[in-house]
């Protein structure tokens, strides 16, 4: 049996922030008397992730999903409730936990500007305690797999935004790390960089069985790489479970576009009982059920004169976006 | 501790800072001819101060060159790695970039303490000692064993003093997130090292040994080599260098425990 590398219970944090009023009048009170309220962002939330598990945190703006990552790699001190990740405490920052983690974010980079990534990499190598021969291995190894061999003599400043995040990841990656918390891995990349970016951290994980926490707003990072989801809402898990079962659930249904042979196909299609949604001349939109949905179509395809069929899904951005804004969806 | 680990990674931090500030070669210029004029303008400023009667505090302006000399000698050390380093702390901390500090298994005061270094201030070091040996000439100060170990001692106090005195302001960033300002009143402060203990105020000597102990980080050192240090303020240096020491540590991972990272 699969045993679980991360168990958080009933976790919560909370922050102090300040409040300013807008004006002159604001400002000098806030100068002089500043106002602080304690806000928990992060409400009683529990989950357990298995090893070699991709599992995407998906969440509004603010929703606290870059917090609790914080939290899992013990960044931030939770404020209640237990985390253990690979049989540590993460806020004690053990060197045996730090070998053993990484922490990529999109908009923040770790590489030595002026100089090519390769010196960060072999900096980062010593700090790991690798060997130059070890260091050299991995580095060729990554770099082949992540597709960059040139870029590793240019200077980081030089680098276009797509080649600087390869980098970045083969810098965090040259300790082999069993556990990865990407918070945002994508961010600004353009779509073929994104698709090499996905395509690498896929087979990352299937050679090395590491367990991946992901957070993204681009819907392609988490409907490819990710078979879960973790959805947080105002600091709270709105849904936990499979991303398919997801978005069955919030759609249910999907759009089938029929091109019949002739109007007097499409007359007796409109006839025959499914739910029709529009019909333009010979051009039927249907709508069918996800659970019946091979049977209905086997059923068009032997009773009517079918020119052509479009099954159309509707965008999974529309779908989870709904969650975003919604408190519960627990299946 | 691996201190093999730990000199190996201290190598890296040298080549890449190095590398980095190579690759400009003009600012490395300017850099190094700022240092000489600074230190020319320091004398000259010195020897004003020693027209009237060739006194100030009961020093006379050779013994006072010592005193610029260690000044200078602590300066370059300021600017090869305090100010590079913890300057940067702010940034860390506003940026949020101090999560990989954070997150590398590796003493997180060893890493943003000493991870650059700028070359430029070697040159002042370079500078400082040229400065002390002449005066060691003209003040015809024996050099015996003694001397060396106590000189030794007393300057590793100064940088140690100093160190932590950057590193308390720069750690209270976590709370502050701005601190540029202290950072500043502190530069200053460091100038008035320039000059005697005994050439001030009882009151300004007593802020300046008890409150910020700038006094002890350059008079200390120069009453050794002039043969005027008392056993008890040499004692007294090493007992604050260690508080100084121990303290900033604790501070540093007391602080931590409030670091909220940036948001992203």
């Amino acid at each position: 049996m699969v045993q679980n590398i991360i168990d958080v219970r009933n976790l919560s944090k909370s922050f102090d922030i300040s409040f300013k009023e807008p004006g002159l009048k604001g400002t000098i009170q806030h100068f002089l008397n500043r106002q602080t309220k304690s806000l928990k962002v992060i409400k009683e939330i529990s989950f357990a992730i298995k090893e070699g598990e991709i599992v995407g945190f998906l969440g509004a703006n603010g929703a606290g999903k870059t917090t609790i990552l914080k939290m899992l790699c013990g960044l931030i001190y939770p404020s209640e409730g237990s985390i253990l990740v690979a049989g540590h405490l993460p806020f004690r920052r053990k060197e045996n936990f730090l070998k053993n983690i990484t922490l990529i974010m999109g908009q923040k980079q770790q590489l030595i500007w002026d100089l090519p990534p390769i010196e960060s990499f072999y900096l980062n190598a010593s700090i790991y305690d690798l060997d130059k021969f070890e260091a050299k291995k991995r580095i060729k190894k990554l770099s082949e797999m992540l597709e960059i061999d040139d870029e590793l003599f240019i200077p980081v400043r030089k680098l276009s935004l797509g080649q600087r995040m390869k980098s970045e990841l083969l810098a965090a990656l040259i300790h082999e790390p069993n556990i990865l918390f990407l918070d945002e891995p994508t961010l600004g990349l353009d779509i073929n960089a994104q698709r090499n970016l996905r395509k690498f951290l896929q087979k990352y994980n299937k050679e090395t069985n590491a367990t991946i926490c992901l957070t993204s707003h681009y819907m392609k990072d988490i409907t490819s790489l990710c078979k879960r989801v973790i959805c947080v809402h105002e600091g709270a898990i709105s849904y936990d479970g499979k991303l398919n079962q997801l978005l069955k659930r919030l759609s249910p249904v999907k759009e089938i576009l029929i091109v019949c042979r002739s109007e007097k196909d499409a007359t007796k299609l409109e006839s025959s009982g499914f739910t029709i949604k529009n019909r333009i001349n010979n051009e039927i939109t249907i709508k069918i059920e996800n659970s019946s949905i091979t049977s209905s179509l086997k059923t068009i395809l032997n009773n009517f004169d079918i020119e052509d069929l479009f099954i159309n899904e509707p965008p999974v951005d529309e779908i989870i976006g709904k969650v975003l804004i919604k408190k519960d969806y627990e299946i | 501790m691996n201190l093999r680990k730990y000199l190996k990674v201290y190598k890296k931090f040298l080549h890449t800072s190095l590398a980095s500030e190579l690759e400009y070669k003009t600012n490395i210029l300017v850099d190094l001819i700022t240092a000489i004029l600074s230190l020319i303008g320091s004398i000259f400023l010195l020897s004003i101060f020693f027209q009237n009667n060739g006194y100030i505090g009961g020093w006379k302006f050779e013994q006072a060159l010592i005193i610029q000399g260690i000044y200078t000698i602590l300066n370059g050390i300021t600017n090869t790695w305090f100010n590079p380093n913890l300057t940067e702390i702010v940034k860390h901390i506003r940026e949020g970039t101090l999560d990989f500090v954070l997150l590398k298994p590796i003493d997180s005061q060893f890493f943003i303490s000493l991870k650059k270094l700028n070359p430029s201030g070697f040159l002042e070091i370079l500078l400082g000692f040229f400065l002390l040996f002449f005066c060691i000439r003209i003040n015809q100060i024996n050099v015996n064993l003694s001397f060396l170990t106590l000189s030794l001692i007393t300057i590793s106090c100064s940088i140690c003093i100093l160190y932590s005195l950057w590193f308390f302001i720069s750690t209270t960033t976590i709370w502050f997130v701005k601190t540029w300002n202290a950072i500043e009143v502190l530069r200053s402060f460091l100038y008035i090292g320039r000059f005697p203990l005994n050439s001030f105020s009882f009151s300004l000597r007593i802020f300046f040994s008890v409150f910020i102990p700038i006094a002890f980080i350059t008079t200390i050192p120069s009453e050794v080599f002039l043969g005027l240090s008392q056993l008890w303020k040499i004692l007294l240096e090493v007992i604050v260098a260690t508080v100084f020491l121990i303290s900033s540590r604790k501070f540093w991972l007391f602080a931590l425990k409030f670091y909220s990272s940036a948001s992203s």
